[in-house]
């Protein structure tokens, strides 16, 4: 599992975000467009792309989209 | 007969109806949190019965096992929450398998064998999602409104043999379905303002509505809905 991989499908679910904002340091929580309906898009996207289910809190806890490669990582 | 007794609604269901002096039949998988609803329950001559909802065999021996019956309380139900763009053939299969075909094969199965008394009430447990739409449940919203449709078509055929059927739409109510609902603090939080009540609901609120559909203080009831949601339809 590749970290770049990981934030261009995470990005991929953003319609105004720029890509370029994207990086394994962004806080995705502070995001304009960062909504409940996009973390229930990022869970399924990483169900789909990695097997891997994602809880609630597992979205929550984590800080940047790199803290929640590692949660991914951790869970495959 | 209490479906999803072993846990939230389910379990209030049955140690509420006991109270008001049923004999309860308590059935879900888990056998023990079952045990714990059965321990809770007041009086005697209760009972449990495994069996899953998604199974033909398991609820043709719950119909089997089980004695002619004055109520029925469809609750067992699952949900799966995604985006319609990510739904896949066994997300679909997942959630209706309990929620809509195991609702319609347990009552096909009672129908069937008898065990269904004359002048008995059957409810249905659906949702307010089935109303007030909320972006990634497409799957358990349309689950829920197929069982108000089944449920109004089921009234209308059994009207004549004295069974009734009546829906509750629940609002949100606090169970461990709705723990995996949220993926941000700020999506409980501005859902929960949307209750003019200014809370969600607690499994009780639920369950004496479901003991007056069960009951004969509605007996000239059949083929409605009671919505219970805290005034979240008023918004
Ligand atoms: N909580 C809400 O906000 C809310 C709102 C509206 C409607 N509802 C409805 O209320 C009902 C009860 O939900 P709840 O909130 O009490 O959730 P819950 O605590 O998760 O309970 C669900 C129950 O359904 C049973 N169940 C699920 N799949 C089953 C299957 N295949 N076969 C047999 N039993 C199965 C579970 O049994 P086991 O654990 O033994 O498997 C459990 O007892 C559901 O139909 C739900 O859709 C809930």
């Amino acid at each position: 599992m590749e970290l770049t991989k990981f934030i261009e499908n995470f990005a991929g679910e953003f319609d105004h975000t720029d890509a370029s904002v994207f990086t394994a340091d962004t806080v995705y929580h502070n995001l304009d467009e960062w909504s409940s309906l996009i973390a229930m898009c990022i869970a399924s996207m990483v169900e789909d792309e990695y097997d891997v289910v994602l809880k609630g809190d597992d979205i929550r806890n984590a800080r940047t989209i790199g803290d929640l490669f590692n949660t991914v990582k951790a869970k495959m | 007969m209490v479906t999803g007794a072993s846990s939230g609604i389910g379990q209030v269901i049955a140690i509420e109806c006991a109270k008001m002096g049923a004999n309860i039949i308590a059935t879900g998988r888990n056998e023990e949190r079952l045990n714990e609803t059965l321990n809770q329950l007041e009086g005697s001559g209760h009972q449990m019965i495994i069996a899953d909802m998604s199974v033909q065999e398991d609820i043709n021996a719950l119909v089997e096992q089980c004695p002619v019956l004055d109520g029925l309380v469809h609750n067992a139900g699952t949900a799966v929450g995604k985006p319609a763009s990510y739904v896949k053939l066994e997300d679909l299969q997942y959630v209706y398998q309990t929620n809509v075909y195991g609702v319609a094969l347990l009552t096909k199965g009672l129908l069937r064998k008898k065990k269904m008394a004359k002048g008995s009430s059957i409810v249905f447990n659906s949702s307010i999602s089935t109303y007030i739409s909320a972006a990634g449940w497409s799957v358990y919203a349309s689950s829920k409104a197929a069982i108000n449709a089944y449920m109004r078509t089921c009234a209308l055929e059994l009207g004549t043999k004295g069974i009734r059927c009546n829906s509750v739409v629940p609002g949100m109510v606090e169970t461990d379905i709705i723990n995996s609902l949220f993926f941000t603090d700020e999506g409980n939080q501005s859902s929960m303002d949307q209750y003019p009540l200014g809370r969600y609901g607690k499994p009780a609120d639920i369950a004496y509505g479901i003991i007056y559909l069960l009951s004969d203080a509605s007996t000239w009831v059949t083929g409605t809905e009671l919505v219970i949601d805290g005034g979240r339809m008023l918004k």
